[in-house]
């Protein structure tokens, strides 16, 4: 049982550290960069 | 256009609702506040009446504030931003109408039962078992309505604050049916279905994460949404974004447990809530410094615009307060801080500075847009609601971190021969003065308050309801 425990925290730590190198990989920074104009390029009325 | 596209305008009406009702309950949960600190000083103000006793009214003043007020303000901000993000009409205008006259009755309720003294004893969580229902039933048809609008978006990509938004709502559905489930013994009777420490321990994993989902992750949408809109410029780093969502995800849901330092629960639970806490700067300070570099370049709007000056500001709250935690989660700090005002000051350094300022900065760029109007119907009096508030927030967390570490100091002195120093009733005395000052900030945060409900006031009155339109789909 403690063994799973350990297995799974590790799991947890380890997609993390997978969500952090997909967010920072260089081929979506243009991606990411428009999503975050989307919000501006439309009018507040 | 398709069949599909017979929806031409966004739900304007429920955002308003909402939106009205925050500014209407933000006065009264507030001034419930600033009642209890004034019996604080002068007890005689319960007037003998059981009903407006400390112990009834404090959980008013809790629930008011961030129910009804933080609440309210949720539902507003969450249906704006999702429907102007998915170019979408909320999923069903009439189980939105049902989340705001269901939210509306709870809050009701609560300031019925409450000052009757029908309370299940759970701080944050206080309404008993026929409520509770009714909560659960107005959240799931929340949770519809959200994510049936984001289903029904006419964007490719969900936007951050969406993300955040749909965090909160599912998480508060979780924890409140977990913590609420209960064996009713009359209407308004009933026994927490947990017993001893595991009861205490399921309330304050309820309870941290209404701060960590509920006071954070909802506001945190409303921060990524409505910061670059009245900036004009996109969010520091949506990477950052991404990476600040996912850290708060993992991290929060065990940070519970320093409540509970030092008590019947296992040493290891207390020590895995201290470590987990720690770790909560790094995404805390992660989505502040996403929020505030926003400006980066651009600072001059901060002494320009005052609505940017309650986000940016609240944003400083936040780093503070989430600075604060940490420290205070660490077993050796707890063990002076903990009982004390400081406790007070901290709650009221996030309540106050983060979570009150940014709903106002988000309501004041909301109003406007929502009634057909190009800006408040006065901007100097943002500017001064700003800087009352301000003033008050700092004067009320100043005066208690002052009274806390007295009372923590005075608690644990111990004289030459073992006994103790104080009395606990010295350390109510000595903290007299605190309290006066507390109560004066606490008057200026409302005083702030209500300059915002006579500007709201004013700049609805004379406006009709505006209709916005969704943008047609782009063809490519």
């Amino acid at each position: 049982m403690e063994t799973i425990r350990s297995l799974m925290t590790l799991a947890a730590f380890a997609t993390f550290l997978g969500i952090v190198w997909w967010a920072y990989a260089p081929a979506r920074k243009s991606r990411f960069d428009d999503q975050a104009r989307s919000i501006l390029e439309e009018s507040d009325e | 256009m398709g069949p599909m596209q017979t929806e031409t305008t966004y739900n304007y009406r429920v955002v308003r609702q909402f939106a009205i009702m925050t500014v209407v309950w933000g006065v009264v949960g507030m001034l419930v506040g600033v009642f209890i600190a004034a019996q604080l000083i002068w007890p005689e103000l319960n007037f003998g009446l059981p009903w407006l006793s400390y112990g009834r009214l404090r959980p008013l003043h809790t629930n008011a504030v961030i129910f009804a007020f933080g609440g309210c303000a949720l539902f507003a901000t969450s249906y704006y931003v999702v429907q102007r993000t998915s170019h979408a009409r909320l999923f069903s205008d009439w189980l939105a109408g049902f989340t705001f006259w269901g939210w509306q009755a709870v809050i009701v309720l609560a300031a019925i039962t409450l000052p009757l003294g029908l309370s299940s004893s759970k701080e944050y969580a206080e309404l008993e078992w026929p409520i509770d229902i009714l909560i659960a039933l107005v959240w799931i048809a929340y949770a519809v309505v959200f994510f049936g609008t984001l289903f029904k978006r006419r964007v490719e990509h969900i936007y951050v604050a969406n993300w955040f938004f749909g965090a909160y709502i599912l998480t508060i559905a979780l924890l409140h049916i977990v913590n609420s489930a209960a064996v009713p013994a009359t209407f308004w009777k009933s026994y927490s279905a947990f017993a001893g420490t595991q009861d205490a321990m399921v309330q304050w994993w309820y309870g941290h994460n209404a701060v960590g989902f509920f006071l954070t992750a909802g506001f945190l949408g409303m921060m990524y949404y409505f910061i670059p809109k009245q900036a004009g410029r996109p969010i520091y780093s949506y990477r950052l974004s991404v990476v600040h969502f996912w850290a708060l995800i993992f991290t929060y849901m065990w940070a519970g447990p320093h409540h509970l330092h030092y008590t019947a629960l296992p040493d290891w639970a207390q020590s895995l809530g201290m470590v987990f806490s720690l770790v909560l700067l790094a995404p805390s300070w992660g989505g502040m410094i996403n929020g505030i570099m926003t400006l980066s370049g651009a600072w001059h709007k901060l002494r320009e615009d005052p609505i940017l000056k309650f986000l940016i500001v609240s944003l400083s709250f936040y780093g503070m307060s989430t600075f604060e935690g940490p420290m205070m989660s660490i077993k050796t700090v707890n063990a002076l801080s903990h009982y004390t005002d400081w406790t007070i000051g901290h709650v009221h350094s996030g309540a106050l500075g983060w979570v009150g300022l940014i709903t106002m900065g988000s309501l004041y760029y909301l109003v406007p847009r929502l009634f057909g109007r190009v800006e408040m119907y006065s901007v100097r009096a943002i500017n001064l609601h700003f800087w009352i508030a301000t003033i008050g927030i700092v004067l009320y967390i100043a005066a208690m971190w002052i009274a806390g570490v007295m009372q923590g100091l005075m608690w644990r002195a111990v004289s030459e021969d073992g006994t103790l120093t104080y009395t606990f009733v010295e350390s109510v005395k000595a903290s007299y003065p605190f309290y006066a000052i507390r109560l004066l900030g606490g008057l200026l945060y409302l005083a702030g308050m209500l300059i915002m409900a006579w500007n709201v006031w004013k700049t609805v009155s004379e406006a009709k309801p505006a209709e916005a339109l969704i943008p047609a789909p782009v063809h490519a």
